[in-house]
């Protein structure tokens, strides 16, 4: 029996042929902007990442409020090279929301929702949406002083959305307060809930963007574009950036080992310097910004609510700009530029402060 | 011969229709009540005793269990006792006594009450609930007003 036979064999089982016809045919755009086409490939490898370490620490992690920072504890300082795998776990979803923004970003300016990519858009949106919940609910699992207390303000805030807000913070908290019954519920959703949902979302927007292929900036649309064969050439420039990447996730877990902190504990105050995540940082700074009133309405509500705004906007953006117009995508071009100005100004002073 | 179906039709798709969307209802009742906390009836408790007055030095605070919430005891550098829920009125935090502030301070958005409790600094919209403080000899009890 030779190779031949056995390649048949299978394609006639599996029809490979047919899928290999479709990566032959796949080719990338080439031009100044092309750049940016990695970022999206980047955040799947980045993901795939995640799920292996993550199904690796599950071995060894017991989710209770007991338990959870000893075993945490037990796999940095006892189970041989536990220390890298929750630190490259840790690294590389602080780096996977980073590309996961830069993706999105370079997909807004360059205007690639547009038709007929809505949908890739919104399937998009949700994917960031349900990232930021995995890392919100996968910071609680060391049960340390910090997640504690980013867990206490980040449920609150869902609750004081006016009508759904209560029962939204007791679903989240799995009853009035953080406790024992929130790590478990927040266990189950990052382990099982949301990885069911990204699956399936994930299938659907690499599924959608296979079908529109590339989307080329509007204004280099009608020119005559050089091309570049996914198979092998781009998906290999692609390779280089993960081995990259798997570098960078090395050196990172091993110069600054993610920290455990301090048990938590519901009876002590809030350490001073909290501060939550990174991507977070922002709308904290905000928080803190906003008066105690505004009107007769709390402060914070209001800010909140503007947030949710915000975030609706964002899944709506297709239907707002339509192509056509250029003096409406320039408009978008500046919203886009003043949002990132903001986060990147009060992630700053975030920090400093 | 042509017969008229179509009301049997319309009654066939209705049973279907609301035999479906009962089924979905009986599925997903149990489902959405599941995932809803059970209420844990609180023990109502209306004093505790916080410590003992020899334990808390001058101008300094502590947390203290009240039923399941934290409280913060207070020592000001007159000797006056103080008691007020640890909560932060903000989001949720749990505040603490600033010594060389002389001020109750929440580190997670940088909120700031007075001695009485007021809300003086930062975001928090109210002031902390206040308790009632009484000595029995040494003991400190918090009683809530
Ligand atoms: S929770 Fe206390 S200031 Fe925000």
């Amino acid at each position: 029996m030779n190779a031949e036979t056995v390649r048949l064999w299978l394609d006639d089982r599996l029809g490979i042929g047919s899928i290999a016809a479709v990566a032959r045919k796949k080719e990338i755009p080439v031009h100044r902007h092309s750049i940016w086409y990695y970022f999206g490939g980047m955040t799947l490898f980045l993901f795939s990442v995640q799920v292996v370490t993550g199904i690796l620490l599950l071995l060894y992690y017991r989710p209770s409020a007991e338990t959870a920072f000893e075993s945490v504890q037990f796999i940095i300082t006892e189970v041989k090279f536990g220390w890298l795998i929750r630190s490259v776990h840790s690294w590389s979803a602080n780096l996977m929301i980073a590309t996961l923004f830069i993706h999105m970003f370079s997909v807004y300016f360059m205007s690639a929702y547009r038709r007929p990519r809505e949908m890739t858009w919104l399937s998009g949106v949700m994917l960031l949406l349900l990232a930021v919940a995995f890392g919100f609910s996968g910071y609680l699992l060391p049960w340390n002083k910090l997640a504690f207390f980013a867990t206490k303000v980040g449920t609150e805030i869902a609750g004081v959305i006016p009508l759904v807000g209560r029962p939204m913070l007791r679903f989240l908290r799995g009853g009035d307060d953080v406790t024992g019954a929130t790590l478990t519920r927040f266990f189950g959703f990052h382990v099982a809930v949301l990885p069911a949902i990204t699956t399936v979302i994930i299938g659907t927007h690499l599924m959608l963007v296979q079908m529109h292929g590339m989307s080329v900036p509007p204004g280099l649309e009608g020119q005559n574009i050089k091309k570049m064969k996914f198979f092998p050439n781009f998906f290999l420039r692609d390779l280089i950036g993960w081995v990259l990447a798997i570098g960078a996730l090395a050196a990172l877990a091993a110069l600054f080992p993610w920290e455990l902190g301090e048990k938590a504990d519901a009876f002590a105050s809030a350490p001073a310097g909290i501060r939550p995540e990174w991507y977070f940082l922002f709308m904290f700074q905000t928080l803190k910004l906003i008066p105690p009133k505004i009107l007769s309405f709390d402060g914070e509500v209001i800010g909140i609510l503007a947030f949710a705004v915000g975030g609706l906007m964002l899944f709506i953006v297709p239907f707002l700009d339509k192509p056509g117009n250029p003096r409406r995508k320039r408009v978008f071009t500046v919203i886009g530029v003043i949002v990132v100005l903001y986060i990147v100004a009060l992630t700053i002073i975030g920090y400093l402060d | 011969m042509e017969l008229d179906n179509t009301g049997r039709r319309r009654f066939l798709n209705y049973l279907l229709g609301t035999g479906f969307g009962a089924t979905l209802i009986a599925i997903f009742y149990p489902i959405i009540k599941f995932i809803t906390p059970p209420q844990v009836i609180e023990a109502t408790q209306n004093s505790v005793t916080a410590g003992k007055v020899s334990e808390l030095a001058l101008n300094s605070g502590t947390i203290f269990k009240f039923g399941n919430k934290p409280g913060l005891l207070i020592r000001s550098a007159a000797g006056e006792l103080k008691a007020f829920s640890a909560v932060c009125t903000h989001l949720d935090c749990i505040v603490q006594y600033e010594p060389d502030k002389r001020q109750i301070w929440c580190a997670c958005h940088n909120g700031q009450y007075n001695l009485s409790g007021q809300n003086v600094g930062g975001p928090p919209p109210r002031p902390l609930e206040e308790y009632v403080v009484n000595t029995r000899g040494e003991e400190i009890v918090v009683s809530k007003a």
